[in-house]
Protein backbone atom coordinates (compact mmCIF):
# COMPACT_ATOMS: atom_id res chain seq x y z
CA UNK A 1 0.00 0.00 0.00
CA UNK A 2 1.69 3.22 -1.09
CA UNK A 3 1.16 6.81 -0.31
CA UNK A 4 -0.77 9.29 -3.00
CA UNK A 5 1.14 11.93 -3.65
CA UNK A 6 0.66 15.92 -5.23
CA UNK A 7 3.10 18.52 -5.33
CA UNK A 8 1.73 21.39 -6.62
CA UNK A 9 2.80 24.91 -7.23
CA UNK A 10 0.13 28.18 -7.66
CA UNK A 11 1.22 28.11 -11.20
CA UNK A 12 0.85 24.34 -11.73
CA UNK A 13 0.40 20.56 -10.80
CA UNK A 14 4.13 19.25 -10.48
CA UNK A 15 3.58 15.98 -9.43
CA UNK A 16 1.03 13.27 -8.67
CA UNK A 17 0.74 9.54 -8.20
CA UNK A 18 1.81 6.79 -6.11
CA UNK A 19 4.95 6.98 -3.66
CA UNK A 20 6.45 4.65 -0.73
CA UNK A 21 8.20 7.06 1.02
CA UNK A 22 8.55 10.91 0.94
CA UNK A 23 11.24 12.82 2.95
CA UNK A 24 10.24 16.63 2.95
CA UNK A 25 12.11 19.96 4.44
CA UNK A 26 10.03 20.34 7.29
CA UNK A 27 10.48 23.91 9.01
CA UNK A 28 11.61 22.07 12.61
CA UNK A 29 13.48 19.28 10.55
CA UNK A 30 13.42 16.58 8.01
CA UNK A 31 10.60 14.70 7.79
CA UNK A 32 10.21 10.90 6.63
CA UNK A 33 6.61 9.86 6.15
CA UNK A 34 5.62 6.90 5.53
CA UNK A 35 2.22 5.03 5.09
CA UNK A 36 0.08 5.50 7.66
CA UNK A 37 1.37 8.48 9.25
CA UNK A 38 -0.58 10.66 11.65
CA UNK A 39 -2.73 13.43 10.17
CA UNK A 40 0.15 16.37 9.97
CA UNK A 41 0.04 20.08 8.26
CA UNK A 42 3.43 21.74 8.72
CA UNK A 43 5.57 24.79 6.77
CA UNK A 44 8.10 23.86 4.78
CA UNK A 45 11.70 24.95 4.64
CA UNK A 46 13.48 25.98 1.52
CA UNK A 47 15.46 22.49 0.65
CA UNK A 48 14.93 19.35 -1.48
CA UNK A 49 12.11 16.88 -1.39
CA UNK A 50 12.52 13.36 -1.99
CA UNK A 51 10.07 10.28 -2.72
CA UNK A 52 10.91 6.84 -3.42
CA UNK A 53 9.07 4.16 -5.30
CA UNK A 54 10.35 0.92 -5.36
CA UNK A 55 13.88 1.42 -6.70
CA UNK A 56 13.14 4.69 -7.57
CA UNK A 57 13.86 7.86 -6.27
CA UNK A 58 13.19 11.29 -7.60
CA UNK A 59 13.99 14.67 -6.47
CA UNK A 60 12.46 18.25 -6.20
CA UNK A 61 13.64 21.81 -5.19
CA UNK A 62 11.01 22.84 -2.63
CA UNK A 63 11.20 27.03 -1.69
CA UNK A 64 8.59 26.93 1.37
CA UNK A 65 5.19 26.13 1.88
CA UNK A 66 2.75 23.50 3.05
CA UNK A 67 2.70 19.74 3.55
CA UNK A 68 -0.48 18.01 4.59
CA UNK A 69 -0.52 14.58 5.53
CA UNK A 70 -2.72 12.09 5.86
CA UNK A 71 -2.46 8.67 6.31
CA UNK A 72 -2.97 7.57 2.38
CA UNK A 73 -1.93 10.51 1.36
CA UNK A 74 -0.28 13.78 1.00
CA UNK A 75 -0.26 17.22 -0.35
CA UNK A 76 2.56 19.31 -0.93
CA UNK A 77 1.98 22.99 -1.76
CA UNK A 78 4.77 25.05 -2.29
CA UNK A 79 5.88 28.42 -2.97
CA UNK A 80 8.26 27.35 -5.98
CA UNK A 81 8.97 24.13 -6.72
CA UNK A 82 11.10 22.48 -9.04
CA UNK A 83 11.91 18.98 -10.54
CA UNK A 84 15.09 17.82 -10.50
CA UNK A 85 15.51 17.61 -14.13
CA UNK A 86 14.05 20.38 -14.76
CA UNK A 87 16.90 22.90 -13.06
CA UNK A 88 19.37 24.53 -15.58
CA UNK A 89 22.64 23.61 -13.90
CA UNK A 90 24.26 26.72 -16.03
CA UNK A 91 21.76 29.17 -14.92
CA UNK A 92 21.81 28.13 -10.71
CA UNK A 93 25.71 28.29 -10.92
CA UNK A 94 25.48 31.84 -12.51
CA UNK A 95 22.71 32.80 -10.07
CA UNK A 96 24.83 31.42 -7.00
CA UNK A 97 27.94 33.21 -8.20
CA UNK A 98 26.27 36.34 -8.87
CA UNK A 99 24.34 36.15 -4.99
CA UNK A 100 28.36 35.27 -3.68
CA UNK A 101 29.45 38.54 -5.71
CA UNK A 102 26.58 40.62 -4.63
CA UNK A 103 26.79 39.63 -0.68
CA UNK A 104 30.74 40.92 -0.72
CA UNK A 105 29.58 44.28 -2.02
CA UNK A 106 25.99 44.72 -1.09
CA UNK A 107 24.78 47.48 1.72
CA UNK A 108 23.89 45.21 5.17
CA UNK A 109 20.11 45.91 4.03
CA UNK A 110 20.18 44.14 0.87
CA UNK A 111 22.34 41.15 2.29
CA UNK A 112 19.02 39.42 3.41
CA UNK A 113 17.82 39.10 -0.35
CA UNK A 114 20.74 38.11 -1.26
CA UNK A 115 21.37 35.74 1.34
CA UNK A 116 17.99 34.16 0.16
CA UNK A 117 18.88 34.14 -3.92
CA UNK A 118 22.14 32.12 -2.88
CA UNK A 119 20.25 29.80 -0.45
CA UNK A 120 17.81 29.06 -3.47
CA UNK A 121 20.54 28.93 -5.96
CA UNK A 122 22.34 26.77 -3.84
CA UNK A 123 19.24 23.92 -2.95
CA UNK A 124 18.45 24.18 -6.71
CA UNK A 125 22.39 23.00 -7.34
CA UNK A 126 22.22 20.28 -4.42
CA UNK A 127 18.94 18.85 -6.45
CA UNK A 128 20.25 19.17 -9.48
CA UNK A 129 23.21 17.20 -9.05
CA UNK A 130 21.81 14.21 -7.49
CA UNK A 131 19.69 13.82 -10.65
CA UNK A 132 23.17 13.73 -12.26
CA UNK A 133 24.47 11.25 -10.20
CA UNK A 134 21.42 8.88 -10.89
CA UNK A 135 21.86 8.73 -14.59
CA UNK A 136 23.17 5.23 -15.71
CA UNK A 137 25.72 6.16 -18.23
CA UNK A 138 28.00 8.90 -16.76
CA UNK A 139 28.07 12.45 -17.99
CA UNK A 140 31.84 13.21 -19.11
CA UNK A 141 30.95 14.69 -22.37
CA UNK A 142 28.28 17.31 -20.86
CA UNK A 143 31.21 18.13 -17.46
CA UNK A 144 33.82 18.47 -19.93
CA UNK A 145 32.32 21.10 -21.56
CA UNK A 146 30.12 23.14 -18.52
CA UNK A 147 34.38 22.60 -16.97
CA UNK A 148 36.73 25.45 -18.65
CA UNK A 149 36.57 28.67 -16.92
CA UNK A 150 36.06 31.75 -19.33
CA UNK B 1 -15.55 61.12 -58.28
CA UNK B 2 -12.24 59.31 -57.44
CA UNK B 3 -9.75 58.58 -59.94
CA UNK B 4 -8.80 55.09 -60.53
CA UNK B 5 -5.16 55.53 -59.17
CA UNK B 6 -6.92 57.00 -55.56
CA UNK B 7 -9.03 54.06 -55.36
CA UNK B 8 -6.37 52.37 -55.88
CA UNK B 9 -3.67 53.38 -53.06
CA UNK B 10 -6.95 53.56 -50.87
CA UNK B 11 -7.61 49.40 -51.34
CA UNK B 12 -4.10 49.16 -50.63
CA UNK B 13 -3.75 50.87 -47.19
CA UNK B 14 -6.80 48.58 -46.36
CA UNK B 15 -5.49 45.83 -47.18
CA UNK B 16 -2.83 46.25 -45.26
CA UNK B 17 -5.32 47.62 -42.38
CA UNK B 18 -6.71 43.56 -42.91
CA UNK B 19 -3.02 42.45 -42.72
CA UNK B 20 -2.32 44.24 -39.57
CA UNK B 21 -6.00 43.27 -37.58
CA UNK B 22 -5.62 39.48 -38.88
CA UNK B 23 -1.96 39.52 -37.11
CA UNK B 24 -3.37 40.85 -34.11
CA UNK B 25 -6.38 38.18 -33.95
CA UNK B 26 -3.98 35.37 -34.49
CA UNK B 27 -1.74 36.22 -31.35
CA UNK B 28 -4.79 37.27 -29.20
CA UNK B 29 -6.37 33.62 -30.52
CA UNK B 30 -3.10 32.14 -28.94
CA UNK B 31 -2.95 34.02 -25.77
CA UNK B 32 -6.31 33.35 -24.41
CA UNK B 33 -5.55 29.65 -24.92
CA UNK B 34 -2.34 30.80 -22.92
CA UNK B 35 -3.78 32.00 -20.34
CA UNK B 36 -6.96 29.31 -20.06
CA UNK B 37 -4.10 26.55 -19.79
CA UNK B 38 -2.47 28.70 -16.75
CA UNK B 39 -5.72 29.27 -15.16
CA UNK B 40 -6.80 25.54 -15.13
CA UNK B 41 -3.22 24.86 -13.78
CA UNK B 42 -3.63 26.87 -10.67
CA UNK B 43 -6.89 24.68 -9.74
CA UNK B 44 -4.75 21.91 -8.32
CA UNK B 45 -3.31 24.55 -5.82
CA UNK B 46 -6.38 26.12 -5.04
CA UNK B 47 -8.04 23.20 -4.25
CA UNK B 48 -5.07 21.77 -2.29
CA UNK B 49 -4.84 25.13 -0.09
CA UNK B 50 -8.36 24.79 0.51
CA UNK B 51 -8.52 21.41 2.21
CA UNK B 52 -5.75 22.72 4.55
CA UNK B 53 -7.88 26.14 5.57
CA UNK B 54 -10.82 24.31 5.91
CA UNK B 55 -8.70 21.60 7.92
CA UNK B 56 -6.92 24.29 10.21
CA UNK B 57 -10.69 24.92 11.13
CA UNK B 58 -11.04 28.44 9.52
CA UNK B 59 -14.26 27.91 8.39
CA UNK B 60 -15.82 27.86 11.81
CA UNK B 61 -13.87 30.20 13.63
CA UNK B 62 -13.44 33.62 11.88
CA UNK B 63 -11.53 35.15 14.97
CA UNK B 64 -8.07 32.96 14.23
CA UNK B 65 -6.99 35.57 11.89
CA UNK B 66 -7.26 39.12 10.96
CA UNK B 67 -7.89 38.43 7.02
CA UNK B 68 -10.99 36.21 8.38
CA UNK B 69 -12.56 38.40 11.15
CA UNK B 70 -15.29 40.90 9.65
CA UNK B 71 -15.94 43.84 10.34
CA UNK B 72 -19.08 45.32 11.50
CA UNK B 73 -20.22 48.35 10.29
CA UNK B 74 -18.10 48.29 6.97
CA UNK B 75 -17.28 52.11 6.53
CA UNK B 76 -14.81 52.33 3.80
CA UNK B 77 -14.11 49.62 0.79
CA UNK B 78 -11.70 49.02 -1.44
CA UNK B 79 -12.15 47.93 -5.33
CA UNK B 80 -9.21 45.91 -6.94
CA UNK B 81 -9.94 46.44 -10.24
CA UNK B 82 -8.74 44.09 -13.47
CA UNK B 83 -8.75 45.99 -16.60
CA UNK B 84 -6.21 45.64 -19.86
CA UNK B 85 -3.39 48.15 -20.62
CA UNK B 86 -4.68 48.33 -24.42
CA UNK B 87 -7.73 48.72 -26.12
CA UNK B 88 -8.31 47.64 -30.00
CA UNK B 89 -10.33 44.78 -27.64
CA UNK B 90 -14.11 45.93 -27.97
CA UNK B 91 -15.89 47.15 -24.67
CA UNK B 92 -13.84 44.99 -22.87
CA UNK B 93 -12.56 47.81 -20.30
CA UNK B 94 -15.55 49.55 -20.23
CA UNK B 95 -17.90 47.00 -19.55
CA UNK B 96 -15.87 46.21 -16.32
CA UNK B 97 -15.56 49.62 -15.17
CA UNK B 98 -18.88 50.60 -15.32
CA UNK B 99 -19.73 46.88 -13.42
CA UNK B 100 -17.22 48.06 -10.90
CA UNK B 101 -19.13 51.66 -10.70
CA UNK B 102 -22.31 50.39 -10.30
CA UNK B 103 -21.02 48.15 -7.36
CA UNK B 104 -20.20 51.04 -5.53
CA UNK B 105 -22.55 52.91 -6.02
CA UNK B 106 -24.86 50.39 -5.15
CA UNK B 107 -22.86 50.17 -1.72
CA UNK B 108 -22.64 53.54 -0.93
CA UNK B 109 -19.63 53.86 0.58
CA UNK B 110 -16.39 55.48 0.59
CA UNK B 111 -14.14 53.92 -2.08
CA UNK B 112 -10.55 53.46 -3.06
CA UNK B 113 -9.05 51.49 -6.06
CA UNK B 114 -6.16 49.62 -6.58
CA UNK B 115 -6.08 49.61 -10.58
CA UNK B 116 -4.33 46.85 -13.02
CA UNK B 117 -3.91 47.88 -16.31
CA UNK B 118 -3.61 51.27 -17.48
CA UNK B 119 -7.00 51.65 -19.24
CA UNK B 120 -9.12 51.21 -16.09
CA UNK B 121 -7.21 53.05 -13.95
CA UNK B 122 -7.34 56.39 -16.74
CA UNK B 123 -11.10 56.10 -16.23
CA UNK B 124 -10.76 56.50 -13.00
CA UNK B 125 -8.49 59.40 -13.10
CA UNK B 126 -10.71 60.93 -15.54
CA UNK B 127 -13.30 60.53 -12.60
CA UNK B 128 -11.40 61.94 -9.93
CA UNK B 129 -11.52 58.25 -8.05
CA UNK B 130 -9.29 57.55 -5.49
CA UNK B 131 -6.35 55.24 -6.82
CA UNK B 132 -4.44 53.80 -3.81
CA UNK B 133 -2.15 51.81 -5.96
CA UNK B 134 -1.75 51.08 -9.62
CA UNK B 135 -0.24 47.85 -11.60
CA UNK B 136 0.61 47.81 -15.01
CA UNK B 137 2.80 46.52 -17.72
CA UNK B 138 1.78 42.67 -16.58
CA UNK B 139 3.73 40.14 -18.87
CA UNK B 140 0.56 38.09 -21.06
CA UNK B 141 0.48 35.10 -19.13
CA UNK B 142 2.26 36.33 -15.76
CA UNK B 143 4.05 34.27 -13.57
CA UNK B 144 2.83 34.39 -9.31
CA UNK B 145 5.95 36.29 -8.29
CA UNK B 146 4.23 39.12 -10.44
CA UNK B 147 0.99 39.43 -9.36
CA UNK B 148 1.64 38.77 -5.51
CA UNK B 149 2.77 42.58 -4.89
CA UNK B 150 -0.82 43.22 -6.19
CA UNK B 151 -2.66 41.04 -3.39
CA UNK B 152 -0.38 42.46 -0.61
CA UNK B 153 -1.14 45.85 -1.63
CA UNK B 154 -4.70 44.97 -1.01
CA UNK B 155 -4.10 42.90 2.24
CA UNK B 156 -1.89 45.89 3.36
CA UNK B 157 -5.04 48.32 2.86
CA UNK B 158 -7.22 45.73 4.85
CA UNK B 159 -5.27 44.98 8.14
CA UNK B 160 -4.03 48.68 8.51
CA UNK B 161 -8.16 49.42 8.83
CA UNK B 162 -8.15 51.69 5.88
CA UNK B 163 -10.55 49.12 3.78
CA UNK B 164 -13.06 47.12 6.00
CA UNK B 165 -13.96 45.21 3.14
CA UNK B 166 -12.01 44.31 -0.50
CA UNK B 167 -12.95 43.45 -3.29
CA UNK B 168 -12.16 42.20 -6.95
CA UNK B 169 -13.54 43.44 -10.13
CA UNK B 170 -12.59 41.25 -12.83
CA UNK B 171 -13.91 39.66 -16.06
CA UNK B 172 -14.88 35.85 -16.03
CA UNK B 173 -13.68 33.86 -19.24
CA UNK B 174 -17.36 32.11 -20.71
CA UNK B 175 -16.19 31.29 -24.03
CA UNK B 176 -14.76 32.95 -27.00
CA UNK B 177 -17.27 35.60 -27.68
CA UNK B 178 -19.10 35.86 -23.74
CA UNK B 179 -17.01 37.51 -21.07
CA UNK B 180 -18.57 38.11 -17.72
CA UNK B 181 -18.04 41.14 -15.57
CA UNK B 182 -17.82 39.74 -12.09
CA UNK B 183 -17.41 41.54 -8.49
CA UNK B 184 -16.23 39.24 -5.97
CA UNK B 185 -15.13 39.19 -2.35
CA UNK B 186 -11.96 39.22 -1.64
CA UNK B 187 -11.50 39.99 2.51
CA UNK B 188 -12.56 39.15 4.81
CA UNK B 189 -12.22 35.59 3.82
CA UNK B 190 -15.08 33.42 4.24
CA UNK B 191 -14.57 29.69 3.07
CA UNK B 192 -18.09 29.18 4.04
CA UNK B 193 -19.88 31.27 1.56
CA UNK B 194 -18.07 31.43 -1.34
CA UNK B 195 -20.12 31.60 -4.51
CA UNK B 196 -17.61 29.94 -6.74
CA UNK B 197 -19.53 26.86 -7.85
CA UNK B 198 -15.84 25.04 -8.03
CA UNK B 199 -15.06 26.42 -4.68
CA UNK B 200 -18.18 24.65 -3.15
CA UNK B 201 -17.87 21.59 -4.75
CA UNK B 202 -14.43 21.40 -3.51
CA UNK B 203 -16.02 22.19 0.34
CA UNK B 204 -18.65 19.51 0.34
CA UNK B 205 -15.79 16.76 -0.75
CA UNK B 206 -13.69 17.61 2.07
CA UNK B 207 -16.25 17.31 4.91
CA UNK B 208 -17.12 14.05 3.69
CA UNK B 209 -13.26 12.96 4.53
CA UNK B 210 -12.93 14.98 7.46
CA UNK B 211 -10.39 13.94 9.87
CA UNK B 212 -10.22 15.25 13.64
CA UNK B 213 -6.67 15.03 15.01
CA UNK B 214 -4.22 17.12 13.19
CA UNK B 215 -0.27 17.67 14.53
CA UNK B 216 0.89 21.10 13.62
CA UNK B 217 4.00 22.53 13.42
CA UNK B 218 4.67 24.91 14.73
CA UNK B 219 1.39 25.72 15.69
CA UNK B 220 -2.86 26.33 13.71
CA UNK B 221 -2.37 30.22 14.13
CA UNK B 222 1.19 30.28 12.46
CA UNK B 223 0.56 28.31 9.92
CA UNK B 224 -3.03 30.02 9.56
CA UNK B 225 -0.95 32.99 8.96
CA UNK B 226 1.04 31.98 6.00
CA UNK B 227 -1.73 30.19 3.97
CA UNK B 228 -4.42 32.71 4.16
CA UNK B 229 -2.26 35.57 2.62
CA UNK B 230 -0.96 33.02 0.52
CA UNK B 231 -4.29 31.96 -0.74
CA UNK B 232 -5.49 35.66 -1.12
CA UNK B 233 -2.47 36.00 -3.73
CA UNK B 234 -4.04 32.83 -5.54
CA UNK B 235 -7.35 34.41 -5.66
CA UNK B 236 -6.15 37.70 -7.61
CA UNK B 237 -3.77 35.30 -9.83
CA UNK B 238 -6.81 33.30 -10.92
CA UNK B 239 -8.76 36.44 -11.46
CA UNK B 240 -5.72 38.20 -13.12
CA UNK B 241 -5.39 35.64 -15.87
CA UNK B 242 -9.07 34.74 -15.83
CA UNK B 243 -9.20 38.14 -16.79
CA UNK B 244 -6.38 38.12 -19.50
CA UNK B 245 -8.49 35.20 -21.46
CA UNK B 246 -11.32 37.75 -21.57
CA UNK B 247 -9.43 40.39 -22.74
CA UNK B 248 -7.57 38.42 -25.61
CA UNK B 249 -10.89 37.06 -26.24
CA UNK B 250 -12.20 40.39 -26.44
CA UNK B 251 -9.97 41.49 -28.79
CA UNK B 252 -9.63 38.52 -30.85
CA UNK B 253 -13.03 38.70 -31.85
CA UNK B 254 -12.71 42.73 -32.17
CA UNK B 255 -9.86 41.77 -34.67
CA UNK B 256 -11.98 39.53 -36.58
CA UNK B 257 -14.69 42.36 -36.82
CA UNK B 258 -12.22 44.43 -38.48
CA UNK B 259 -10.72 41.95 -40.55
CA UNK B 260 -13.76 41.04 -41.87
CA UNK B 261 -14.74 44.49 -42.30
CA UNK B 262 -11.44 45.18 -44.11
CA UNK B 263 -12.52 42.59 -46.94
CA UNK B 264 -15.73 43.70 -47.42
CA UNK B 265 -14.50 47.23 -47.62
CA UNK B 266 -11.60 45.81 -50.31
CA UNK B 267 -14.70 44.32 -52.16
CA UNK B 268 -16.51 46.97 -52.71
CA UNK B 269 -13.97 49.49 -53.77
CA UNK B 270 -12.49 46.96 -56.06
CA UNK B 271 -16.15 47.33 -57.77
CA UNK B 272 -15.87 51.21 -57.79
CA UNK B 273 -12.01 51.12 -59.07
CA UNK B 274 -12.73 48.60 -62.03
CA UNK B 275 -15.72 50.81 -62.55
CA UNK B 276 -13.43 53.88 -62.63
CA UNK B 277 -10.77 52.35 -64.84
CA UNK B 278 -13.77 51.03 -67.64
CA UNK B 279 -14.94 54.70 -67.76
CA UNK B 280 -11.11 56.05 -68.11
CA UNK B 281 -10.90 53.51 -71.09
CA UNK B 282 -14.44 53.99 -72.64
CA UNK B 283 -13.69 58.30 -72.53
CA UNK B 284 -10.14 57.42 -74.23
CA UNK B 285 -11.93 55.22 -76.88
CA UNK B 286 -14.17 58.08 -77.63
CA UNK B 287 -11.76 60.95 -77.81
CA UNK B 288 -9.74 58.46 -80.35
CA UNK B 289 -12.88 57.23 -81.83
CA UNK B 290 -13.65 61.44 -82.34
CA UNK B 291 -10.33 61.93 -83.44
CA UNK B 292 -10.42 59.35 -86.25
CA UNK B 293 -13.50 60.23 -87.55
CA UNK B 294 -12.72 64.33 -87.44
CA UNK B 295 -9.50 62.96 -89.21
CA UNK B 296 -11.66 61.13 -92.06
CA UNK B 297 -13.77 64.10 -92.91
CA UNK B 298 -11.00 66.18 -93.02
CA UNK B 299 -9.40 64.06 -95.94
CA UNK B 300 -13.02 63.84 -97.53
CA UNK B 301 -12.92 67.75 -97.68
CA UNK B 302 -9.50 67.80 -99.08
CA UNK B 303 -10.68 65.36 -101.69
Amino acid sequence: MGLKLTIVSPERELYSGEVDLVVAPGIEGELGILPQHAPLITQLDEGELYTRTGQEEQYFAIHGGFIHVLPDRVTVLADVAERAEEIDIERAERARERALELLRSAPPEERRLTELALRRSRIRLKVARRRRRRRPTPTTMDEGLAAPEI
Amino acid sequence: MATAREIQRRIQSIRNLGQVTRALQAVAASKVRKAQAATLATRAYAHAAWEVIIHLGAAADESLHPLLTRRVPVQSILLVLIAGDRGLCGAYNQNIVRTALDFVKRRGLPVSYITVGQRGRDMLWRMGAKIVADFHGLPAVPGIAEVSAIAHAAIDEFLEGRADEVYLARTDFINMLVQKPVIQRLLPLRPTELGDQAMAEYVQDIRAANVTEYIYEPDAATILGTVLPRFTELQVYQAILEAEASEYAARMVAMRNATDNASALVEELTLDYNKARQRAITREILDIAGGTEALAQAMAARA
